[in-house]
């Protein structure tokens, strides 16, 4: 339904251009919550800003592009990246990082509501009768109707969030794409959210993305997850599989260094830090931090290949062992 | 030696927010306190949602902001007296702020700031026994000057420079390190070096720890105690473990499950109460509009800090845990 | 330097060269010995352009391209002298009144404040009414300067009060630094950046302040600039009787100055906004 092929992009900076995203290809289906982890710099904000196609200057896209597929009206529809962004709040919609601020602040909740709801969508519908509509979804989400009447800034950071979510998926959209909806809210507001998010999965049966750095958020609520590394895919696949038996040095390495409550045992973090992306090493990126590495992986960059069904793997030992 | 190393005594934030004609009081800090002994070196965690205070109650102990009431003391002497000493606080006290990008101007070399901690309160008497000792810091973090010497802010990670904090912090020997969510902008996978850090500097410099976070995880892992706060009051503390094993406050209970835990699926049928109401009323408890188990005393009174048995306290008239199920466990 | 200049936009670049040429003929054509201006009938007056006089004269037999450069060099002299008055007195008060906060704050706001409310066009009239028709460049600059420095001082103000509560402020004081280091080792680093735009505008305000009053007749008599210049030829009626090469070169070197300063300072902001990635 989402469909990612040979992705390059890079950004335009003084000292020239940057890459961001290596070769990136994968697909993403109906009626499932994906999950995109990884850390500070690899590359997984950007990936959601091309999947959702806001490619605006200094982002460029270098190769290959998103292909969007949807029903309408029973028979199956392409849209490919540039006119993807034609479908907005129709088949796709974007919850973005630090949301609480995306609100204008100075117009009632109810208003804003009614400005993005585009034309087609309310038909010949007075104003009262669309806010009846979005009322009555807004009592689905468990979330109060007074909620149009106030102002953003009357609402905490996670009512605020709620009321983004409420705004992006009124229209049903097939895919909606969320970038780290609950950092800078507490983790009990967090769960609520997250909550909220998989009730509304479930009912809708539509795909969600989530992308997070928090693994254990993943872990909660995602049935299938790609981890990105400095660019790339570094493993993906089913979530609870990739728990159970990680199969990328990184992957394991990263689930090990997780704090649990309830256990003591010492755990150790990865040496070392991700790779500049203006000047990284040839090879597999992760090759200076990993235990295993060969020379073959110093010098020649994995390929992201299947290696099991539906276990996507880009590691040079994975692969041998798995041939 | 003084018998205990900090007492927090009633201490009282107030903010006023808005113009002097129709501001609004917010009480960030409800008589707080607290006391950590001198005897042996501690982690103590501070631990609650955002808003709760605890950034604050942080800033009160840095004497970066003075409590409208109650008083702070440092191995038995008050820091907001006029006997205070600004050199033996410092040397005394050290921070470690949250953005490690945001502790160091971005146009100053890092490594000025260990020289100056160095050279101008009174530790080295000369430049080569300043880098002497700035060296010997930032090799206990794993660093070296060789590798930090010339650089400003952007040429480092985020782990890296809060590593660079954690050694100028250490350069005055400090009996206290007061660190404001260290770990919350740093990467998943440097996380846990910089908290094993913090484990071996309390025992290899018997320096103690006041270690503010919202990661239960990291503070399971590394605290001795622990104290949850909930809108500005102390409504927990005792040992780390055993507070987190069995929690007796209704909140502590309701933060540790919802920490998103890798090895236990969340109850998708439970619901998470959290109408945010924006109260700071005197009038009842505080968290009785959200908790499962409130009851008509908790709507009317106001409940104090109680012992529960052993060094465990609790703000609740319901608590969890009893006196006698704490004495046991 | 050479990394500056592939970087720097169309602009600034423009900006840049139209500057350096008027700042060419104000202080190095300047400096070729030449015969004093102003002092009247040294040529015969109302004479086209031709070699000897590449602008021709006024009516009152001045040499008109000498008394351009004179004019162009005073008009930057007090355009610079008036900018280093307004950021420097500016950034002084503005970062100790911010940093300082309380009672020092308080009363240096109420100074500059009055001084920003206050107009200034009236107040500038009435002293170079007291000059009585004859003045010094440097005192020009700083009647001028009186009002350039209160507003850059608000500025600085906030950007001291903001800076004042970012954590690397405490950093620096639990490494034991004092105020007046931590004022000019952390807090006027950013200052600095912010400083060169505002020179680069309040040169420009000078230039049209005194300019203003010179069209107004209010710019001392005996001070050749721009501004006066203009007002010289127009009170001669130099339009009605065709000589154009006496009013039009200043005009076009005013305006061609300005639009040179203002690409300079819009160049310049472009070029920074680039640099932060933006």
């Amino acid at each position: 339904m989402l469909k990612v092929e040979n992705l390059s992009t890079s950004y335009r900076t003084i000292d020239g251009d940057v890459r961001v995203l290596n070769n990136i290809n994968f697909q993403i289906h109906e009626n499932e919550i994906f999950g995109i982890a990884g850390e500070s710099g690899c590359g997984k904000t950007t990936l959601l800003k091309v999947l959702y196609d806001i490619i605006d200057f200094p982002l460029q896209i270098d190769s290959g592009r998103v292909v969007l597929t949807v029903k309408e009206n029973g028979t199956s529809v392409s849209y490919e990246t540039g006119k993807i962004r034609d479908v907005w709040w129709k088949h796709i919609s974007y919850v973005p990082q630090a949301a609480q601020s995306v609100l204008n602040p100075i117009t009632r909740l109810r208003n804003q509501f009614l400005d993005s709801i585009p034309e087609e969508y309310r038909k010949n519908e007075t104003k009262e009768q669309t806010l009846e509509r979005v009322a009555h979804y807004l009592e689905e989400l468990s979330l109060s109707p007074d909620l149009l009447d106030a102002y953003p800034f009357q609402l905490s950071g996670g009512m605020r969030q709620r009321a983004i979510i409420a705004l992006a998926t009124f229209m049903s959209p097939s895919i909606v794409l969320a970038d780290e909806p609950t950092t800078a809210l507490d983790v009990v507001v967090q769960r609520g959210i997250l909550m909220m998010l998989m009730r509304l999965q479930k009912k809708l049966k539509n795909t969600l993305v989530l992308v997070s750095h928090d693994i254990g958020v993943h872990y909660q609520i995602t049935t299938r997850m790609g981890i990105m590394y400095s660019g790339s895919l570094a493993e993906l696949g089913k979530t609870a599989d990739i728990f159970r038996n990680p199969l990328h040095p990184y992957t394991k390495l990263l689930i090990e260094a997780l704090p649990r409550i309830g256990d003591k045992s010492p755990r150790a973090g990865i040496p070392g830090r991700p790779p500049a992306l203006t000047n990284p090493p040839a090879g597999c990126r992760f090759a200076p931090r990993c235990p295993y590495a060969t020379d073959t992986c110093r010098v020649h960059a994995p390929v992201f290949r299947e290696v099991q069904p539906g276990r996507f793997v880009a590691c040079h030992l994975v692969q041998e062992e798995a041939s | 030696m003084a018998e205990k190393l900090l007492e927090v005594k009633n201490v009282t934030k107030i903010f006023r927010i808005g113009s002097i004609l129709r501001g609004k009081r917010l009480v960030a800090v409800d008589d707080v306190s607290f006391d950590i002994d001198a005897a042996e070196p501690v982690i103590l965690s501070v631990v609650g949602e955002s808003g709760c205070g605890k950034s604050t109650l942080c800033r009160m102990i840095l004497r970066i902001h003075r409590p409208e009431m109650g008083d702070i003391l440092l191995s038995g002497r008050s820091i907001f007296s006029k006997e205070y000493d600004p050199t033996q606080f410092r040397l005394d006290v050290q921070p470690i702020f949250q953005n490690p990008y945001e502790s160091f101007s971005s146009r100053k070399a890092v490594d000025t700031y260990l020289y100056n901690t160095a050279m101008r309160l009174g530790i080295a008497k000369g430049r080569r026994e300043a880098e002497e000792i700035m060296d010997e810091s930032l090799k206990s973090v794993g660093l070296s000057l060789g590798v930090v010497k010339g650089k400003y802010t952007a040429q480092f990670s985020g782990g890296e420079l809060q590593r660079v904090s954690i050694a100028r912090a250490l350069i005055t020997r400090p009996k206290l390190i007061v660190a404001d969510e260290p770990v919350s902008a740093v990467d998943a996978s440097v996380k846990m070096n910089i908290v094993n850090l913090f484990k071996e500097l309390k025992d290899k410099y018997r320096v103690s720890f006041i270690y503010v976070t919202h990661d239960l995880s990291t503070a399971y892992y590394i605290s001795d105690y622990i104290a949850t706060l909930y809108r500005g009051c102390l409504i927990e503390y005792g040992p780390a473990r055993e507070v987190m094993d069995s929690p007796a406050h209704p909140y502590t209970e309701m933060l540790v499950n919802a920490v998103p835990r890798v090895g236990v699926k969340w109850d998708e049928e439970m619901v998470m109460p959290d109408t945010e109401e924006k109260e700071y009323s005197i009038t009842h408890c505080k968290f009785a509009p959200r908790c499962p188990y409130a009851t008509e005393e908790c709507r009317a009174k106001r409940p104090e800090l109680r012992s529960i048995g052993g060094l465990r306290k609790v703000m609740c008239f319901h608590p969890l845990v009893s006196s006698r199920t704490a004495d046991v466990g | 330097m050479k990394k500056f200049w592939k970087n720097a936009n169309f602009r600034l670049k423009a900006g840049i060269a139209i500057t350096a040429f008027f700042v060419f003929l104000g202080f190095v054509v300047y400096y070729i010995p030449h015969v004093d201006p102003f002092t009247y009938n040294t040529y015969r007056g109302k004479l086209p352009p031709s070699l000897k006089h590449p602008l021709g004269t006024t009516s009152m037999g001045q040499d008109v391209f000498w008394l351009l450069i004179e004019a162009i060099h005073n008009s930057l002299l007090i355009g610079f002298i008036v900018a280093t008055i307004g950021t420097v007195v500016g950034v002084f008060v503005g970062l100790l009144s911010g940093f300082s906060g309380g009672f020092v704050d308080r009363v240096l706001m109420v100074i500059t404040d009055t001084f920003v409310v206050v107009p200034s066009l009236p107040i500038l009239v009435l002293m170079t009414s007291l000059m009585k028709g004859s003045t010094t460049i440097i005192l020009m600059a700083l009647v001028l300067g009186v009002f350039a420095w209160a507003w850059p001082s608000r500025q600085i103000r906030s950007l001291a009060l903001s800076l004042k509560e970012r954590d690397f402020i405490h950093t620096a004081w639990f490494s034991g630094e004092g105020t007046i280091q931590v004022v000019v080792t952390e807090i006027l680093p950013y200052a600095l950046t912010w400083s060169l735009s505002n020179f680069m505008n309040a040169t420009l305000a000078a230039i049209a302040s005194e300019s203003s009053l010179a069209v107004l007749g209010l710019s001392p008599a005996n001070l050749i600039s721009l501004g006066n210049m203009i007002q010289w030829a127009r009170e001669r009626n130099a339009i009605f009787t065709g000589q154009w090469f006496w009013i039009g070169p200043p005009i076009v070197a005013t305006v061609l100055l300005f639009i040179g300063l203002f690409l300079l300072i819009t160049g310049y902001n472009d070029y920074l906004s680039m640099k932060r990635g933006r």
